[in-house]
């Protein structure tokens, strides 16, 4: 067991890396159920985005263009889930896990073929001066743009959820949809919008993992990140800022499970790869005695009645 | 433009009706993606699901079905009764693995000693192992209030690793040439769920589901836990004025849904399956729930949705081999099935009509 | 006389199967209070919908201030200067007062200058607000001035109100009238729907009474007799229920000191209850929603459960018993939620019954359902409190609001419970089924058993109980005898004003 061969600014940098995607799908699902619906099919979304990322990118040469239809894949399947809950008015926990199902099953038919290429590279946004920093420079300023993009949209997103006009409207819808509607508000047409952010979010996270941070394509690689960030959502209190934090947290974790597998830590691997679950259930846990903080309407179907 | 009406009261004809229009609609467009992948839609529809009933090689194919439908339809009925009270387990697989590897080493601890209790023995460790993974978001819910369907995921993915962990150490076979994977269940006779009735497929799942589906009709219909079940899934509120308490619906459902999941495991790895290893799962506990939303929560649905998914499955994999259909293709279609019986579903509560539109 | 500021001629709009409106006119002057009078279903409320722009007349025609006014939709009616408070608010309860304004303006200014509006507008008017409390956490008199400062905001000159005392107490309602009064000298219409006549012959000038869609008269309140206008309102004499003298008997439920926190962020906690409700009694809990009456209902249901002996039903302590022992014992409750609460809405009327029944009707053996005894049950209920339904199989949220509360209230008077404790239990519901729920009432009590009362409304509780009490932020007031309790009394015992000022006119 060799605990020296972990260098701290690798592991901070990596740390980083890994918590993008989540925090990617996070901030889309958190704005989705501040709109007042749960949409569990974020895994099925990321993996189709992966998926659909891996696939244009290979095809185009261009692993921009293929972020870019990773988000509008998500979005477009999350299409299905919102003409299924917000027209159908059919059951949101079932929708979701149907939209689960039919991702994983769409992306590993689409996938055939994709095994084992390797996608074109990706620069790293090496940022002059910043980067040369010692160890902070290594750790925050030589990541590729994505990683920055992820904490900038987290930052839009909460300025417009507290500060703007849509966001105002936003929030009222998720807490009473009834009333909102009363007023005037075109409560489907609002949700419908975040649901398809939350999809090209949750979209772009997948392509994230198969295009940067892996980078291949496997069946399944998702491997459950899609449910951690719905848990991250609840961890969160539905903040956008809180959301980082946990990102960061959980991106943590993994990482650091992986490099004691590395670095031969006397621990089975099998409990080190469970411990990023387990954490999970216990954060869940502390962070049910706080359910008051949850969007009045989530998960409640809207009808409006003449 | 289309407007919702709802009816005053839920329409029982298309209560039977939308299952089979689900069928339908996800037949024809599974045709259209089977033709977009090459290959001759309706031939491709026919050997999914006549090839296996009625062809020349039936014999061999129908026993499959039961052997596949088995476990669906056990868990299926579990999950059912936990979904009509709102109760949501997604961590059927996680049960099915649990259970069976609490039965397999129930077996590989009294290995090779052959006596007429191991099995029962087996099947109860099954049933208890399930029971007890699904205790845990059960005990979380009721004391915490912890949403069940994260931490029963969860614990899915920690299941796999247990499974794993276990193929290559506790339960692995000694006499295995080092090969991950546990001693083949079914050469040890006191430990095999073995058919019952040569050739047929029907192992003692079968009957476990069958007599599930049984007990699931006569609670919900005829029993008062059954009732509050239905009631707590209708108005929550009525169910707690009733005096339903909520604490012991859900010990119940997590309890039961585990236990079916866990037996549903148990018969799968002392039978069809028969060794412990790494990839023993197969995805039942998340097809189950399709099945659950395809028979419409209700036991006698679940009986023939799980006989369908089960034809799905088979044909699939002969449809595989034979036209080089892609296994994931299937998947996509199990995942559309339910995607159309949800969509479907709002015509048993709402009427659809043509209105031209109103001021606001 | 002053100007006319709405006309209205021939208005008519009819739904399938029912005529909501048919053939209206009313005028409505400059600086008028206009009541607009009817029973539920009478047509009010469509009326007031199509001159809000939120449903399209099928005929007629409106003229506002001599020009020709059909709004297609609320924001038109509002820019035309018409403004509406509802009797169910449309408010944001995690947000704050600022914020529900702005949701429910065209173009908000910002939140700082909105907040000093806000500000300047409730002082003016005498409903002083906190532009950054929390909804969530104000009074229903409070919640209702949120409505009604967003309206004064635009500068409306016809104001709708709809049912806007039902939420308030005696001594809120005179402050609400101040406002009023302040508002129609300086040329502001009200229209002011409710069925409460001694508040119209207190405050309005004009009063149109719609019955069946149809306008059947017009008077000016002062003038007219409130028993004339109810007879209006209704068509034919009334019939005031018959109480018959009773002996009073045992205690047999009793609250003692109790108190329980609220079971969720928005609710009520109570406060140090003490009652007692004797055999052949019905006790009066009077109070505007929100005050506790569902919590008191729950805690007597055993939904909520308290300290053994906080609760007592005939000397013994069932503050630990859940609703299943509660029943077998003989204490039945109807809550006042019907679709959801009291009944299952998917579930057919057998089911219902089975849902309170199964203990005292023996529906039950082992377990085991007996789906024959429920159905004979259910039909009992049916025949005997009159409850239009095609047959017992029916889903419950397929009856009339009357009709399914006949059948909830039914329900339990037929279980021959010793103390029954209900809800609001003859709210929506139209004058000819109250008039029997109440009666039935009172015909328990006479019958021996101790009934408990809870209801917004002062009227049916001064014609059928023998005590009153007063439910007011989760406290009671001692109860008093009802002969000869005044306006004034009741309105102190229900709070006053809750420190609200009055307008700075």
């Amino acid at each position: 067991m060799d605990l020296s061969a972990i260098n701290p600014t690798l592991l901070l940098a990596s740390l980083m890396v890994a918590a993008t995607p989540l925090l990617l799908a996070a901030i889309g699902e958190l704005v989705v159920e501040r709109a007042g619906v749960l949409n569990l099919g974020v895994e099925g979304m990321m993996i189709t985005g992966a998926i659909c990322g891996f696939a244009i990118a290979v095809n185009t040469g261009s692993p921009i263009l293929g972020l870019v239809a990773a988000a509008l894949g998500g979005a477009v399947l999350s299409l299905l889930f919102a003409a299924l809950t917000q027209y159908a008015l059919a059951n949101q926990v079932a929708s979701g896990l149907a939209l689960t199902l039919f991702g994983l099953g769409l992306s590993a038919l689409i996938g055939q073929g994709y095994q084992g290429i390797k996608p074109p590279s990706f620069p790293k946004a090496d940022i002059p001066l910043l980067s040369d920093i010692p160890f902070l420079g290594g750790v925050l300023f030589r990541h590729d743009f994505v990683v920055y993009l992820a904490i900038a949209l987290t930052a839009v997103v909460w300025w417009v959820l507290k500060y703007s006009r849509i966001g105002l409207v936003l929030r009222a819808v998720g807490e009473n949809h009834d009333a909102a509607h009363a007023l005037g508000y075109k409560v489907v047409r609002i949700r419908v919008a975040a649901i398809c952010f939350g999809g090209a979010c949750a979209g772009l996270g997948g392509a994230y993992i198969s295009l940067i941070r892996v980078p291949q394509w496997t069946e399944g690689m998702t491997a459950g990140i899609g449910w951690i960030a719905l848990a991250l959502v609840v961890f969160a209190s539905w903040k956008p800022w809180r959301a980082m934090l946990g990102a960061y947290l959980f991106g943590g974790i993994t990482v650091l499970q992986l490099n004691l597998q590395a670095a031969g830590v006397a621990i089975p691997v099998e409990y080190l790869a469970m411990s990023p679950y387990l954490i999970t259930i216990i954060v869940l846990v502390i962070m049910s005695a706080d359910k008051s903080r949850a969007p009045a309407a989530l998960g409640r179907s809207f009808h409006a009645s003449q | 433009m289309l407007r919702l009406e709802k009816r005053p009261q839920p329409s029982r004809l298309w209560t039977y009706l939308t299952p089979v229009l689900a069928v339908v609609l996800t037949m024809l467009c599974g045709g259209l993606l089977f033709s977009f992948l090459g290959k001759d839609p309706v031939l491709a529809i026919r050997t999914i699901f006549w090839e296996p009933l009625f062809s020349e090689f039936a014999f061999y194919y129908r026993p499959q079905l039961l052997v596949k439908g088995a476990p669906l339809v056990l868990i299926a009925i579990g999950l059912s009764l936990g979904f009509k009270a709102g109760i949501w387990n997604i961590g059927a697989e996680g049960q099915y693995i649990i259970g069976a590897l609490c039965g397999a080493g129930v077996a590989l601890a009294f290995y090779p000693m052959e006596a007429a209790f191991i099995f029962p023995l087996m099947v109860l460790a099954g049933g208890l192992g399930g029971w007890a993974w699904a205790m845990i978001p059960a005990f979380l819910k009721v004391r915490f209030g912890t949403n069940e369907i994260l931490v029963s995921l969860m614990l899915v993915y920690v299941a796999e690793q247990l499974l794993a962990s276990m193929s290559l150490g506790l339960l692995k076979n000694p006499q295995g040439f080092g090969f991950p994977g546990s001693r083949n269940l079914q050469q040890y006779p006191s430990a095999h769920n073995a058919e019952l009735i040569a050739g047929t497929g029907m192992h003692w799942g079968v009957v476990a589901a069958l007599i599930a589906v049984i007990f699931a009709y006569v609670l919900l219909n005829r029993h008062m836990q059954g009732f509050y079940i239905r009631l707590t899934g209708d108005a929550p509120r009525a169910a707690r004025f009733a005096g339903v308490s909520p604490t012991r619906l859900v010990l119940f459902c997590l309890g039961v849904s585990g236990a079916l999941a866990g037996l549903a495991g148990l018969f799968e790895v002392a039978g069809p399956s028969g060794v412990v290893s790494i990839d023993f799962n197969a995805g039942y506990g998340f097809t189950a729930i399709i099945v659950a939303f395809l028979g419409r929560l209700h036991p006698v649905g679940i009986l023939m949705a799980g006989g369908l998914m089960a034809l799905t499955y088979v044909g699939g994999d002969i449809a595989q081999s034979k036209l080089g259909l892609p296994k994931a293709a299937i998947q996509l279609f199990q995942g559309m099935l339910l995607f159309f019986l949800l969509a479907v579903d709002l015509t048993t509560n709402y009427r659809i009509r043509l209105r031209r539109k109103e001021a606001s | 006389m002053s100007e006319i500021l709405l006309q209205i001629e021939g208005l008519a709009k009819a739904y399938p199967g029912v005529v909501a409106n048919a053939d209206v006119s009313l005028t409505i002057r400059k600086g008028e209070v206009h009541a607009l009078l009817g029973e539920n279903g009478a047509g009010k409320s469509t009326l007031v919908k199509m001159i809000y722009g939120l449903v399209k007349p099928d005929s007629g025609q409106m003229v506002l201030r001599g020009a020709p006014y059909a709004p297609a939709q609320p924001r038109a009616a509002r820019a035309a200067g018409v403004a509406m408070v509802f009797q169910h608010f449309s408010l944001f309860d995690a947000l704050d007062v600022a914020e529900n304004i702005a949701l429910g303006m065209e173009t908000p200014p910002p939140m700082r200058s909105l907040a000093q509006q806000i500000r300047q507008v409730s002082e003016t008017y005498g409903l002083p607000l906190d532009p950054y409390r929390t909804v969530g956490e104000l009074s229903a008199g409070e919640r209702q001035r949120v409505e009604i400062i967003r309206c004064l905001l635009q500068s409306p000159q016809l104001l709708i109100m709809d049912e806007p005392t039902s939420v308030l107490t005696p001594q809120e309602v005179e402050i609400l009238f101040e406002t009023l009064r302040k508002l129609t000298a300086e040329g502001v219409a009200i229209l002011y729907i409710s069925h409460k006549l001694e508040e119209i012959r207190a405050l309005c000038d004009a009063a149109t009474i719609l019955r069946q869609g149809r306008n059947v008269g017009t008077c000016v309140p002062a003038q007219t007799q409130a028993r004339d206008m109810a007879e209006m309102m209704v068509g034919s004499t009334l019939h005031t229920p018959a109480r018959s003298p009773r002996t009073m008997g045992d205690v047999l439920l009793a609250l003692n000191n109790l108190s329980r926190p609220s079971a969720s962020a928005f609710g009520t906690a109570l406060k140090n209850i003490t009652l007692s409700v004797q055999a052949g009694e019905v006790l009066g809990i009077g109070g505007v929603a929100g005050n506790g009456q569902d919590e008191l209902l729950a805690v007597l249901s055993g939904e909520l459960l308290t300290p053994a002996d906080a609760v007592q039903f005939m000397g013994q302590p069932i503050g630990q018993a859940t609703p299943q022992a509660r029943r077998r014992l003989g204490l039945l409750c109807a809550p006042e939620e019907r679709l959801g609460h009291a009944a299952a809405p998917d579930m057919s009327l057998v089911e219902n019954a089975l849902l309170t029944g199964v203990q005292r009707k023996g529906l039950a053996s082992r377990g085991f359902l007996k789906w024959g005894a429920a159905r004979r049950f259910a039909e009992d209920i049916i025949a005997r409190f009159d409850v239009r339904t095609p047959g017992p199989d029916v889903a419950a949220r397929a009856l009339s609001g009357g009709n399914l509360q006949k059948f909830v209230i039914g329900r339990e008077v037929m279980q021959a419970p010793k103390v029954l404790v209900v809800n609001q239990p003859t709210w929506g519901v139209d004058a000819a089924a109250a008039a029997a729920i109440r009666q039935a009432l009172l015909d328990l009590a006479a019958g021996g058993a101790a009934v408990l009362v809870i209801s917004q409304d002062l009227d049916e509780l001064m014609e059928i109980s023998d005590r009153f009490a007063a439910l007011n932020e989760g406290r009671l007031s001692p109860a008093k005898p009802t002969t000869g309790l005044s306006v004034d009394e009741i309105g102190l015992m229900m709070g006053g004003a809750h420190g609200m000022e009055v307008a700075h006119v």
